[in-house]
């Protein structure tokens, strides 16, 4: 693996890391994809050095064919992964007008039965 | 023989391909899938009996040479696996067609109920790494489409926390499968042991835990838990149910393969620690609770260590138990949920306290509860209880007694929470708005959910009767996992 190489796949990583730790669905897609390019990148340098050519006729040094196979299946799950997951960022929407992810019902109402002080369910009628 | 494992995924992916055809005929497509999902079951068993008797299966695709080819591989754990899950997967079919809700009419649920077996029967019989990922990303993908159904607000919440988390899990496996592949230049699991025992300790204990922390979300072991008891209640009941019957023993199929065949030297009190606390917090945590969903989803949890203590244990007895355990397991679980199902449609509810008194009104619906409910707490003369001696015993003998002190205490902690749900919905005085007199039965008006639930309880009573027979074919699996040569040399002419 070039410095070149390692240096892209850490920006990837990094950036896709970040942005996946926001609550908006949106930039978790993002997030998402740029991680998920890293480690195609990832995937792609476990085979030889840059440079070699593809697998063409017999003769001669050709590079390693298995990791870009590889990379085509990891590709091609991403994309359904990520059209599925834009579906449904544009449901959230459509239903709340925001794509924020929130908190599990249960947990925010024990959170709101802790600051209540008489032990009852703040909304018992809360829809679950 | 071995044309059969190829079968196995191609008749459920075909279903689904029919299925998509058929899309504006539930009729059509209900034919389609209990056709497919009762070859897939017919399949697996034929297979595990042949299994048994002339040792692993083998098929490479293509026909290339089995050092590169991508190799189906059934050894007695994975047609042991199919057959029990395939099972399932028939059941739970047939009680969602009984059930006829709005998930079961979608005109998607049975191609993505197709989609879901192929991906089940892949993950049990991938041969190598990459295909395991495959497989594991057909499943999950399915179990996206299952999960988020109805398109309601709590699905699509729950449902994102589950997507993306699995996202996030299937990127760190697919990390795992590059640098295994960069630093031993194979993913064929038959090649790897060899390979991978030549490699410094250190590479392999970093490519260990890659595996190690991709299984465990899926399989939901401690620190790794936190989405399943928020997504998996989210779901339908018969899709919970297949849920928690199967996907995350998956992941600890993968864990057992991984940890005996290709690590087998790996870090035991690791994953004793992770083990005894995922019993622990699971148990807590479905203590807390006060929905039988979530309760019951907490209890997969902390089933899940009992499981990986047999993986952490080692040895053929200690993995004869573990498989012992997930064979029970999952059928007692779906059964579990399919009650639950049952209680959801008749109330409308599965929050206790806004359910109860269910025992007065249907005698038999309670009888279907506490059997699988005493199976999982372990009590005699239930397989739960047999699972959990074949574990605890190992683990006495193995004088790891901190371990046995926390699985003996969790169990009785399962027994307090399974009285919870008791005491919540089947106890007390039925509402009265139902228990007018002339109410019918609950199990009889829905016969074909009674049914199915009936079946499946049977069949966790009939893994008990038998449990002697099953044991032995548990061990002998065990032996072949164990057997560090006993898979490369099945596979490898």
């Amino acid at each position: 693996m070039s410095w070149e190489q390692a240096l892209l796949i850490a920006v990837l990583a990094g950036t896709g890391t970040y942005l996946v730790m926001h609550r908006t669905l949106t930039r978790i897609i993002l997030g998402l994809g740029l991680l998920g390019n890293a480690i195609n990148l990832l995937i792609l340098t476990s085979g030889d050095g840059p440079g070699v050519a593809p697998i063409i006729g017999q003769d001669g040094d050709f590079t390693d064919p298995v990791p870009q196979a590889l990379v085509l299946t990891a590709i091609v799950i991403g994309f359904g992964v990520t059209s599925f997951l834009l579906a449904m960022a544009y449901r959230a929407w459509t239903i709340s007008g925001s794509d924020e992810v929130e908190d599990d019902i249960t947990d925010r109402r024990l959170a709101r039965s802790e600051a209540t002080p008489d032990d009852q369910p703040a909304d018992p009628e809360d829809p679950a | 023989m071995s044309a059969l494992l190829p079968l196995l995924i191609v008749v459920p992916l075909v279903g689904a391909a029919l299925s998509l055809l058929a899309i504006n005929s539930r009729a059509i497509q209900r034919s389609i899938s209990v056709t497919c999902a009762a070859a897939t079951t017919a399949i697996s068993v034929t297979l595990l009996i042949g299994v048994d008797r002339n040792g692993t299966e083998v098929a490479s695709i293509g026909d290339w040479p089995a050092e590169i080819a991508i190799n189906l591989v059934a050894d007695r754990f994975a047609a042991l696996m199919l057959t029990i899950s395939s099972t399932m997967l028939l059941a739970v079919l047939l009680y969602a067609l009984g059930q006829r809700t709005d998930d079961e009419r979608s005109r998607w649920y049975h191609p993505a109920y197709m989609v879901l077996i192929a991906g089940v029967s892949g993950a049990f019989l991938a041969g190598d790494l990459f295909n395991l990922f495959v497989w594991f990303e057909v499943l999950l993908i399915a179990s996206y489409v299952l999960l988020t159904l109805e398109g309601n607000d709590g699905q699509i919440r729950s449902g994102t926390t589950y997507v993306v988390l699995n996202v996030i899990e299937s990127f760190v496996l697919v990390t795992g499968v590059a640098l295994i592949f960069a630093a031993t230049g194979t993913l064929n699991m038959a090649v790897l042991p060899e390979r991978l025992a030549a490699l410094p300790d250190g590479v392999r204990l970093g490519l260990n835990l890659l595996l190690l922390i991709a299984f465990g979300l899926k399989a939901a072991v401690f620190p790794l838990f936190s989405w399943l008891p928020d997504s998996y209640p989210a779901a339908p009941s018969p899709v919970s149910a297949v849920f928690a019957g199967l996907l995350t023993k998956v992941g600890v199929y993968a864990i057992v393969r991984t940890q005996t065949l290709l690590f087998p030297e790996t870090n035991r009190e690791l994953l004793l620690v992770i083990a005894g606390l995922t019993m622990v917090i699971g148990v807590l945590g479905a203590i807390a609770q006060s929905d039988m969903k979530r309760i019951l989803s907490f209890h997969i949890i902390s089933q899940i260590g009992y499981m990986i203590m047999g993986v952490a244990l080692g040895g053929v007895a200690a993995i004869s138990a573990t498989i012992f355990y997930m064979l029970h397991h999952i059928p007692v679980k779906t059964s579990l949920f399919l009650v639950e199902g049952i209680v959801e449609r008749e109330t409308g509810s599965s929050t206790l306290g806004r359910v109860s008194g269910l025992a007065r009104r249907s005698g038999p619906l309670a009888v279907l509860f506490l059997i699988p409910a005493f199976s999982l707490a372990g009590l005699p003369p239930f397989s739960g209880f047999l699972g959990k001696t074949a574990v605890v015993t190992e683990g006495l003998d193995q004088r790891s007694w901190w371990i046995v002190g926390a699985a003996i205490a969790v169990s009785l902690m399962t027994l307090v929470s399974m009285l919870k749900i008791w005491s919540g919905a089947f106890w007390g005085a039925p509402d009265p708005e139902l228990a007018d007199a002339g109410h019918p039965g609950i199990l009889r008006k829905h016969p074909m959910m009674a049914a199915v639930t009936t079946a499946v309880v049977a069949l966790t009573l009939m893994i008990a009767l038998f449990a002697g027979p099953l044991y032995r074919f548990c061990e002998r699996a065990a032996i072949d996992v164990t057997d560090a040569a006993s898979y490369p040399s099945a596979v490898l002419p």
